[in-house]
């Protein structure tokens, strides 16, 4: 088993237990720190595909930023503790049920079929997600999207004024 | 790279402008009239620089493929700026009668159709991407302007919550159409799509197609991902309404028509069969859907909101035909629904004036020919054209896509949409019996329409202009194709 | 790629991030192991708040204002993530780089007069 094997399966556990809690947890706050600790791991896996500038982004934006706007939602809304909701175990939990099982037998399936040099990175998979590549491509083939997004934050700016300030 | 930006001029130049009237609302305090004058100046002058780029040479692109320039983008620029002008000029009576006028609804309208230009000029699943996101994050923002109203918050709450969940689906299709073909841009995949003639074509770009349609059908509210639509446009603002229900069904579907050429060329005709066959069902369904609903609604908005549902399932006829008269089908029938729909949501949202209880529901509208004959003909212009009845405009639009879904082989959809089509009949011509025949007993002062009077002026006319002389129309949407 | 390359090149991450476990862990174990054991009065035992005496629960509801600021702070965050591969490249994609980011920020610049004329940062 190699190293990166190993860390993989380290930070797939760690992010599955994490994800599992996020769900779990009874208490909003809880859940959303189950959350922080599930991007990092998912920053981790990124890492280990070699794409170090997604890695860096997730814990930059997702950890940090998306999770701020979380957190301040569970405190703008004043979440408490979750209520019991007890279901009846109606046909949403059966038909989920069924869809996750087949789901878990597809994934197993197919991890244990063994394919001819799955485990091979493609060439050039080793410097595409660094981050001199990706200013590489940005800038150069895809200057124009890139210029393209400043006009969606714009929007975006003009949308949190305009939806969440008191006087306009 | 100069020539790129000459090519392409719509985009940047409304993009531009659209961050100058954003940065003037900022900077004059009460300067809405100026805003309002500055906002329509910018998009008839992006109006006049897609007629400009209009005849560029076919297969025209720039910024490294990115976008193609010209022609087919260039017509719906066109189509998209009328759209901007027509909802803005009536917005500002609207809005100052709910006394709720802001410099953002100008820029937002404008920033939605920057959206929509990078949508229909997309040559690259990346630019269709940011396109559609700019253009729909706008739309969330603007169902919600009316910020003290419960439905309006609903509105784009609903929208907000379902739309981000199909961006999902959107991107994820991308990313498996990414992954067969190993490449965003529409050639690249085209190629690549080209190249799997074999029986086993690759399940992944299978799945990826099948998103980003259901990705796209959401976004024209084709069923069933049409739930959306009814609370929403009955909830929004109508002038907001007005624009979404018009500009964006446009954008929708002039992402739709080459995205689906890409993915369908003719040597994978199999799976181009089966999708177009797919398509086809998805057509017939929300034809009738959208007409069944529609019967049974007391409410104004959204009995045209389910009616709009149908009319994307006729343009839907064009896609499923596949062929350059569905196409140029579509490309009329946008340009005549533009028109017809628009003018209809104008109308109402002149008669509602500012309240969110007048004339909202069918039997409002009785008696309203003594009350304001003009409207109530403009109204019935706008209705017949939505039936398809001639010499309107919405005729012609339905001539050309049955007969290319009958060239194409689809009888059975064009016997579908007929019917479909005279089930639209009872309430259409119902708004028009109750106008006409029907006696009110709720006196009503004078209104003056205002400056929405020269929208619905503008929409009536194009009715009646595109249903005397369609050739017109329909040879220019041939030459785009 | 080595097999052993992805630990050496990340070998300062991982001992960061370990080293902060390690940190955050082993003083809630020290605290109770090196702390006096004397005097637990009901004071010494309290929540530290800097100094001031708790009073009431730290889960009040948040004016919608903050969500404006936290809002604000995404957008501007994302922005600077995309200076990040342009920074590390910015000697090769030369004056078409330059100018291209600048247009970008100019963009959003315009976003943050149009924010700070609308007194959107201010706390009214």
């Amino acid at each position: 088993m190699s190293v990166t094997v190993l860390l993989f399966g380290i930070l797939a556990v760690v992010a599955v237990a994490s994800g599992i809690s996020t769900v779990m947890s009874r208490n909003p706050v809880a859940s959303a720190m189950s959350l922080v600790l599930h991007f990092f791991t998912l920053a981790g896996i990124y890492l280990t595909l070699q794409a170090q500038f997604i890695a860096a982004v997730q814990v930059l934006v997702y950890a940090g930023a998306i999770m701020v706007l979380v957190v301040f939602m569970i405190m703008l809304l004043n979440v408490g503790r979750e209520e019991q909701m007890r279901e009846n175990p109606g046909y949403r939990t059966i038909i989920g049920t069924a869809l996750g099982v087949m789901l878990a037998f597809q994934v197993g399936k197919t991890a244990f079929t063994d394919v001819a040099g799955r485990h091979v990175l493609p060439p050039g998979s080793a410097v595409t997600g660094t981050t001199e590549a990706l200013g590489e491509t940005l800038f150069k083939m895809y200057l124009f999207p890139f210029e393209a997004v400043s006009l969606l934050l714009l929007v975006a700016v003009v949308g949190a004024v305009i939806l969440a300030k008191r006087k306009i | 790279m100069l020539q790129d930006f000459l090519n392409s001029a719509p985009i940047p130049l409304l993009s531009a402008l659209a961050t100058l009237v954003m940065l003037l609302d900022a900077m004059k305090r009460d300067g809405a009239r100026i805003v309002f004058g500055f906002s329509v100046f910018s998009l008839t002058a992006a109006m006049a620089a897609a007629i400009y780029t209009m005849f560029l040479p076919d297969k025209t692109t720039a910024f490294n493929n990115m976008i193609t320039c010209g022609g087919y983008g260039a017509y719906f620029d066109i189509v998209f700026c009328l759209g901007g002008v027509l909802t803005l000029l009536a917005a500002r009576p609207f809005l100052l009668a709910s006394n709720t006028e802001h410099g953002e609804f100008y820029s937002l309208i404008l920033f939605s159709i920057c959206g929509m230009f990078l949508i229909a000029h997309s040559n690259n699943l990346l630019t269709l991407f940011i396109g559609i996101e700019v253009m729909s994050v706008s739309f969330y923002i603007l169902s919600g302007y009316l910020r003290t109203s419960r439905f309006s918050i609903e509105a784009s709450l609903k929208y907000f919550l379902l739309g981000a969940f199909i961006t999902g689906f959107l991107v994820y299709g991308m990313a498996l159409i990414y992954g067969s073909a190993g490449a965003l841009g529409y050639n690249e995949i085209y190629q690549a799509v080209q190249g799997e003639t074999g029986a086993r074509f690759p399940m992944i770009l299978l799945l990826g197609m099948g998103l980003l349609i259901i990705g796209l059908s959401f976004k024209s509210a084709i069923f069933p991902f049409h739930q959306w639509a009814p609370d929403v446009y009955q909830g929004a603002p109508t002038i907001v309404t007005a624009f979404m229900s018009t500009a964006g069904k446009a954008a929708a579907f002039s992402a739709f028509i080459p995205i689906l050429a890409v993915l369908t060329p003719e040597s994978s005709s199999p799976v181009a069969a089966k999708i177009g066959m797919l398509l086809a069902v998805l057509s017939a369904a929300t034809m009738l859907v959208g007409n069944i609903s529609a019967v049974v609604q007391k409410n104004i908005k959204r009995m045209l909101a389910y009616s709009s549902v149908a009319h994307a399932g006729y343009m839907m006829m064009g896609l499923a035909a596949g062929s350059v008269r569905g196409a140029s089908g579509i490309v009329f029938y946008v340009t005549a629904y533009m028109f017809m729909q628009i003018g209809a949501f104008i109308l109402i949202s002149a008669l509602e004036r500012g309240s969110e209880e007048r004339y909202q529901n069918l039997e409002d509208y009785a008696g309203l020919a003594k009350k304001h004959p003009v409207m109530a003909a403009l109204m019935s212009v706008f209705m017949l054209s939505l039936t398809g009845i001639p010499p309107f405009a919405g005729f012609f639009g339905k001539y050309y896509l049955f007969t290319a879904a009958i060239e194409s082989g689809y009888t059975w959809l064009t016997i579908i949409a007929v019917i479909s089509s005279v089930i639209s009949v009872y309430f259409y011509i119902g708004l028009i019996v109750a106008m006409y025949f029907r006696e009110s007993d709720v006196q009503e002062q004078d209104s003056r329409p205002g400056l929405a009077g020269i929208s619905l002026v503008i929409s009536a006319a194009g009715v009646i202009i595109l249903g005397v002389i369609p050739q017109f129309i329909d040879k220019i949407a041939k030459s785009l194709f | 790629m080595g097999e052993n390359n992805i630990v050496v090149s990340y070998l300062p991450l991982i001992v960061m991030v370990a080293v902060g476990f390690v940190f955050g862990l082993s003083n809630v174990f020290l605290a109770e192991i090196l702390g006096s054991r004397r005097n637990k009065t009901n004071v010494k035992l309290d929540t530290y708040e800097c100094g001031m005496e708790p009073v009431k629960t730290a889960r009040e509801r948040f004016s919608v204002k903050f969500y404006l600021v936290a809002m604000l702070f995404i957008v501007f965050d994302i922005e600077i993530v995309f200076m990040y591969p342009w920074a590390v490249k910015f000697r090769e994609l030369g004056e078409i780089g330059l100018v291209a980011m600048l247009l970008f920020m100019a963009l959003l610049f315009a976003g943050f007069v149009y924010v700070y004329k609308k007194g959107a940062l201010t706390w009214d």
